[in-house]
């Protein structure tokens, strides 16, 4: 268990920054997702950290060590890659005893059996131990991988939409798993996803990456009810937050040039009317699409409610979030 | 529904069988008359017309492992009783056994040189492949293409330059010479085929290996290895097939020590009668090797060819 400091990190990819003197600190036993859309960077921070790539310019420590000029085996991290993840050539059993095989770890056969054992039960995959890896299906295989992770005990995880490839009931028993597992041993974690549930469930941190940077780092709380901009307030929130022009209601200040809306940031009843588009029954609650003077925004309502296409409702802004011309946070 | 894109109608299969079938008896006929040969006596072997139903002997197969001599009558006569089949065979010719012949000894060069030269293509092979599909080498496809360049010439055109190399070096009728002959020349296309099957294998699993703990080679060796198995395969038995028949070299740069099968099978027809049986006994033996290569390899051998050629 350790801390993961990046100071400036930058790496390049021919004409494309990947990072741009990324600075960010990732505290021991802490849970922390990066968000960000394809191509923001997350990808490549961890493998900055993991030693598969090396920065073009800035530092990386794990644990208070400098990890420049390691080897990912010396730097003692554990990934879980999005895909490829099993070796095919080898058995459930044999791929989850690898990592515990290496030069490294040089584990007894007794306490490797034993490790194996343990971690299967817990990811459920023991009744297929001795099968060989290319024939299980894709969320079996996924769990197999977070499983080679899990049966060592490294300074960090380090885990790439692990969970992306699989179904939404195995999705939910993981989650509360790998928190489990974290939440207990202590680990610290690094994790890249695009799941708002994943990160707003189990991150104890989250990492707002834009363009290689880092705009935005604190509790999922804090990124969700006090974005620092339009595009840190765009990254967490189903569905997405509603962004008009500021003018549309009245008491904006003097700067705002947009204004931001949670969906359950809409005040309906009062205020000015809006026309219903469309009416999406979720089941537990039911999501409004509305027309405002020339705007769509989404808003959500009672599961049970009456209205239909071609209603009008009143709205009104509650708690709404005021950006400047260039989409920064004005308080 | 009777029809699909992949199941071709039955009168399209009947076709299509006809034509395997077709072709593996115009392929085969030879080699089963080659095969049947050996198993004649001289005089059956070049009957006219030829014998399709003959009594088999083993004289051919007795004939290439022996040399053999005419003796007085006398001393003939005065023989003790043959002890052995084989001993029996020669003396029903009238003759006696003067000792082994070389066959033997050619074979087992031809053994040598080119399941040598294949494990040292494959082992230098597939290191180059792995560079080229992994690394940044610098000049990559000039690299690659000059290495192709030297296959587009028949190997047999650059014989004169070799064979005073050879002979400046001392590498003229040695094995080593032979089998880095043959390695010089598979080693182009071994190159190019290995890359195709290593360039398949996802950078991904090396860097789950790095990750677990292992170094680069380890990675390699323990990830990249058995994946690229297939290829290795394959490609091990296009090299062996070469080197196994390769003739032209064989006559031009070895005699005495190195010389491998093919060159010294012509020449077990003698000067007097033709033994036609015992070249069939040596030619038939001499498949033995590649055929069981090929048949232990022959799952990867298949999925290699279609797996090589549907490459972009």
């Amino acid at each position: 268990m350790a801390e993961v400091i990046l100071r400036n990190v930058s790496r390049r990819f021919g004409q494309d920054v990947a990072l741009d003197a990324l600075t960010m600190t990732v505290p021991d036993g802490s849970f922390v997702v990066l968000l960000g859309p394809t191509g923001a960077g997350k990808t490549t921070t961890l493998r900055m950290v993991s030693g598969l790539d090396r920065p073009d310019a800035g530092e990386v420590f794990i644990g208070g060590h400098p990890m420049a000029g390691l080897t990912p085996a010396q730097r003692d991290v554990a990934m879980v890659f999005q895909q490829y993840s099993l070796y095919p050539h080898l058995t459930v059993r044999e791929n989850l005893a690898f990592p515990l095989r290496s030069p490294i770890l040089r584990t007894k056969q007794a306490q490797i059996d034993r490790k194996v054992q343990e971690v299967a039960e817990v990811l459920q995959i023991s009744h297929k131990l001795d099968n060989k890896a290319t024939a299980l299906s894709g969320g079996e295989m996924q769990r197999v991988s977070i499983g080679r992770a899990l049966v060592r005990n490294p300074a960090v995880y380090l885990m790439d939409e692990p969970l992306s490839s699989l179904d939404a009931k195995l999705r939910a028993d993981l989650r509360i798993e790998l928190k489990n597992i974290q939440a207990h041993s202590g680990a610290t974690l690094l994790y890249v996803t695009h799941d708002q549930v994943e990160a707003m469930t189990m991150a104890t941190h989250v990492g707002v990456l834009d363009k290689g940077r880092l705009v935005q780092f604190g509790t999922p709380r804090e990124i969700y009810e006090d974005p620092v901009s339009i595009y840190a307030a765009g990254r967490l929130g189903q569905p997405r937050i509603n962004v008009l022009p500021a003018d549309l209601f009245a008491g904006a200040p003097a700067r705002a040039a947009f204004i931001g809306l949670r969906p359950e940031h809409i005040g309906q009843g009062d205020g000015q009317d809006s026309f219903v588009k469309r009416v999406e029954h979720l089941g537990d609650q039911t999501r409004l699409h509305l027309s405002f003077k020339g705007h769509d925004l989404i808003t959500v309502t009672d599961a049970h409610t009456t209205l239909d296409h071609g209603d009008i409702v009143k709205i009104q802004p509650q708690k709404p979030l005021f950006f400047d011309a260039d989409g920064a946070r004005i308080v | 529904m009777s029809f699909s894109v992949t199941e071709p109608s039955n009168r399209t299969k009947l076709f299509a069988g006809f034509l395997v079938i077709g072709y593996a008896v115009i392929t085969l006929l030879p080699l089963l008359w080659i095969i049947a040969t050996g198993f004649k006596t001289p005089a059956d072997a070049i009957a006219y017309p030829p014998k399709m139903v003959f009594e088999p002997t083993m004289e051919g197969y007795v004939n290439l492992f022996t040399t053999r001599t005419r003796v007085s009558p006398e001393v003939f006569a005065a023989l003790p009783e043959a002890e052995s089949w084989y001993e029996r065979i020669v003396r029903d010719q009238g003759m006696v056994i003067a000792g082994p012949s070389r066959y033997g000894e050619r074979f087992l060069n031809s053994v040598i040189i080119g399941f040598g030269s294949t494990l040292l293509c494959m082992v230098l092979g597939t290191a180059a492949a792995y560079a080229f599909s992994r690394f940044r080498v610098p000049l990559k496809d000039d690299l690659l293409f000059f290495i192709l360049s030297t296959r587009m010439m028949p190997p047999i055109a650059v014989a004169i330059p070799i064979f005073l190399m050879f002979r400046s070096l001392g590498l003229s009728d040695t094995h080593l010479g032979m089998i880095l002959l043959y390695t010089g020349v598979n080693l182009s296309l071994s190159v190019w085929l290995l890359k195709g099957f290593i360039d398949e294998i996802p950078i991904e699993y090396e860097e789950a290996a790095l990750i677990d703990g292992y170094t680069r080679f380890q990675a390699f060796y323990k990830v990249v290895l058995p994946q690229a198995a297939t290829g290795i395969a394959s490609t091990a038995i296009f090299c062996l097939i070469f080197a196994w028949n390769e003739y032209a070299f064989a006559v031009l740069l070895t005699s005495g020590t190195a010389q491998t099968a093919p060159p010294f099978i012509p020449t077990i027809i003698g000067v007097g009668g033709k033994d036609w049986p015992a070249v069939a006994a040596g030619a038939t033996i001499f498949l033995v090797p590649v055929m069981v290569f090929t048949i232990l390899l022959r799952k990867h051998l298949l999925r290699g060819i279609t797996f090589g050629a549907l490459r972009k």
